[in-house]
């Protein structure tokens, strides 16, 4: 978001929520209670909001579908899929397994290219990172490429409050950004939105932005499409400075790709004078050659296209070509965490093409927002606890419900193409929360909740507008059922965010024993959640 | 105007470097790894024929002709798009654009990015190409100029000469050094982020036409 929220005065931020007394991490670092995404509630709590909203359901069941049947014929396509798959897995494993010093080696290579490396520990370095390069070069603005760490970093709030504007590019980041909205899926970020919601969207917010869309835009896609590409190209032509992600960085060369469909990400990495680049320490590859297995995993499993149709890979800086300044900025931010656990390490063997957000009858039902992370759907509640430190430390109420969003159906597993076994990873981590929660882990206490979601809610005006809005869904699926609790009292700001607003009751049952009984009880023919898994399993897995 | 400020002092390389040494206290065994996928196209496949049908899948418009007819092929696509401001990169062989009667726009001194925006389309060759996915890689060398030449302008017409096209993706990378900027085209610009229906044509080059030369040109 650029622009401060207009119907919102400002906040004092408000502090987190104190740790727990004489809680250390595991190296002995203090830690912080992560707040969760905009205020999300536990899993099922969120769910039941998002169950509720039947527009989100009935676009998320139609893309899915879609989608899943598209990625059936694309994978069927290869006789190899499997000797692929096992060899993208071996090769982040080999990743891992040699972190340090692949890191050390790929340091080298940028350098010697004559790119420039920062190395940040967590979020706010890597935001401070970004933020500096950008006024050494005099900029006020920058666009974006899509990139899921910019986003797990929340880099756009901060350039925002360093009074720098940050432009997504990507047509569905941007449909998210002009909407005030959060992402909702991976590689799809605007999936819950329909043709007529982003026509009002662009009508009412593109002239805010910059270029206005036309008078008599239609909800025709190649139109909205047009409207996007004309809105757009006056800031690529002008903009000095680009921020991207990276799919991959190859050790051995010091090569970046970046994998994508519209051609923002080759406006972003070749016309700026400035190119940042914020990557997860775990996206490496050792050698150039091992882009041959990911080429062919990726595109097949993401979009479901044997290739996407643009890939850009550069090294360090090219004289007379592009950016003549790079900057690599490799993050930590929970991931060294992640690797200290032998069972949950396989997590960031993920290349974020979100097959198993495709296939999860969990996610098809209540889509990216109820998991509150940037990292929805099965990949997701297995990353998100252990980025958020779930092998150090207690977790917060919603982060320990992640691992119980899940029927176990283990279609994620027969889809990922790395081989990362989310249900083994989801049943460890339920261990860890049931070892650290042993009263119950999903029950949260409702005034604690209340506290540490609040004040980080109030940080921020867009997390504020948008908490609003699922707070408004919750209450009034609250009141259609008649199980509110009514206002909660409690010191200011809780008073001023829950004065007026019911709070649906915290669930008594776990996740899985209420998705069988709400799934039985609704139309009466409905299956149960692993019934219905079993049928909704992706063509190519059937046996 | 308050940035955001790092919350720890010292050493983030040297700090991130420990963390991940003792993360992997366990030792973890570094894997070999298996590459039994397949490296060469399947027996028997004609690579250029493939190509052909893989670009069209992803709706490009592909012409195939012989080494004396790519000028015509050229000029003839040009006109139809109604092209008058061309950018033709350095190193293109001059038969090319023989019949092609436009502005051509050179890139020496470099183009401004708005007079980019201005042109109508742009002609180059390409390092080279993969049949199984209908992909053309372009690395700047003769013929092909810095990516935005062929990344601002609305059509991109690209020759693709038959001995350049490889069968697979591994024996493209296998073909290919990034020692500068590769950029892989597989069809149009795209997005299907609305609804998920495929848009050709958002901010690259909305039209890809790709002319296949070979001295015995298939159907």
């Amino acid at each position: 978001m650029t622009a401060p929220d207009r119907e919102l005065q400002p906040l004092a931020p408000q502090p987190l929520a104190p740790p727990e007394p004489g809680a250390r991490g595991r190296a002995g670092r203090p830690f912080e209670p992560i707040p969760t995404y905009a205020g999300t509630p536990p899993f099922p709590r969120a769910a039941r909001a998002a169950l509720a909203d039947t527009r989100l359901r009935a676009n998320l069941q139609r893309a899915t579908a879609t989608i899943r049947a598209k990625r059936a014929r694309a994978v069927a396509e290869r006789d190899d899929w499997e000797a692929l798959r096992l060899a993208g897995a071996a090769i982040k494993n080999e990743v891992l397994h040699d972190l340090p010093a692949l890191l050390v080696q790929l340091e080298r290579a940028v350098t010697d290219a004559g790119g420039t490396v920062h190395w940040a520990r967590d979020a706010a370095e890597a935001n401070a990172i970004v933020t500096r390069i950008v006024r050494e070069h005099g900029a006020t603005e920058v666009v974006k490429v899509k990139s899921m760490a910019t986003e797990e970093i929340e880099l756009n709030e901060a350039l925002a409050e360093a009074g720098i504007a940050a432009w997504e590019t990507d047509l569905a980041e941007l449909i998210v950004q002009l909407g005030h909205d959060l992402p909702s899926h991976i590689l799809v970020p605007a999936i819950h939105r329909n043709r007529a919601e982003i026509r009002e969207i662009f009508r009412r917010e593109m002239a805010l932005a910059g270029r206005p869309a036309p008078d008599d835009l239609s909800d025709e896609p190649r139109e909205l499409a047009e409207a996007a590409r004309l809105h757009l190209r006056e800031k690529f032509l002008r903009a000095r400075v680009a921020v991207s992600g990276a799919n991959f960085a190859i050790a051995e060369t010091g090569t970046i790709a970046v994998v994508e469909s519209e051609g923002n990400g080759r406006m972003c990495l070749t016309l700026p004078e400035v190119l940042i680049t914020v990557m997860g320490i775990e996206k490496l590859l050792p050698r150039w050659q091992d882009l041959e297995v990911f080429l062919q995993l990726l595109p097949r499993s993401a979009t479901a296209e044997r290739m996407n149709p643009y890939t850009s890979m550069w090294t360090g800086v090219t004289p007379g070509d592009g950016p003549q300044a790079f900057h690599l900025v490799l993050l930590d931010n929970g991931r060294s965490d992640v690797l200290s656990d032998p069972v949950g390490r396989q997590a960031l063997r993920c290349i974020r093409c979100s097959a198993c957000l495709n296939v999860c009858p969990v996610y098809e039902r209540v889509g990216g927002r109820a998991y509150g992370s940037v990292y929805p759907g099965p990949i997701g509640a297995i990353l998100t606890p252990q980025l958020r430190g779930i092998v150090r430390h207690p977790v917060d109420a919603q982060t320990a419900s992640l691992p119980y969003a899940s029927s176990l159906c283990g279609a994620c597993f027969e889809v990922c193409p790395v081989r990362i076994d989310i249900p083994g990873v989801l049943v460890h981590l339920r261990a860890q929360v049931v070892r650290q929660h042993p009263m119950g882990p999903h029950v949260p206490e409702p005034d604690e909740l209340v506290l540490g979601v609040a004040s980080w809610v109030m940080e921020r005006p867009r997390r504020l507008s948008i908490a609003e809005r699922a707070a408004g869904l919750a209450g009034r699926v609250v009141a259609r059922r008649g199980g509110r609790i009514g206002a909660l009292r409690g010191p200011w700001p809780v008073s001023a965010w829950f004065g007026e607003r019911d709070l649906p009751a915290p669930a008594r049952e776990s996740f899985r024993a209420w998705w069988r009984r709400v799934g039985r009880g609704g139309a009466g023919s409905t299956p149960s959640g692993q019934e219905r898994s079993r049928q909704g399993r992706a063509p190519e897995d059937a046996p | 105007m308050n940035g955001p400020v790092s919350r720890h002092p010292g050493d983030a390389r040297a700090e991130i470097l420990e963390r991940l040494r003792a993360a992997l206290a366990d030792r973890p065994p570094v894997p070999d790894v298996p590459r039994a996928y397949r490296r060469a196209p399947e027996h028997g496949v004609d690579v250029v024929a493939l190509f052909a049908s893989q670009v069209a899948d992803y709706r490009a418009t592909v012409h195939r002709t012989d080494p004396g007819g790519v000028a015509r092929v050229i000029s003839d696509v040009l006109e139809a798009r109604g092209a008058r401001r061309v950018v033709v990169p350095a190193g293109m062989p001059d038969a090319w654009l023989r019949d092609a009667r436009v502005e051509r726009l050179t890139d020496d001194p470099p183009l401004a990015s708005a007079t980019l925006d201005g042109a109508d389309a742009v002609v180059t060759g390409c390092a080279l190409a993969i049949a199984e996915t209908g992909t053309i890689v372009l690395d700047g060398g003769p013929g092909q100029g810095r990516r935005a030449l062929s990344l601002v302008p609305d059509v991109h017409l690209c020759v693709v000469e038959a001995g350049r096209i490889v069968g697979t993706v591994p024996e493209a990378i296998a073909a290919l050094r990034p020692v500068r900027p590769l950029t892989w085209i597989s069809g149009p610009s795209a997005t299907s982020d609305i609804e998920l229906n495929r848009v050709e044509g958002v901010h690259g080059p909305r039209t890809l036409h790709v002319v296949i030369v070979e001295e015995t040109p298939g159907a």
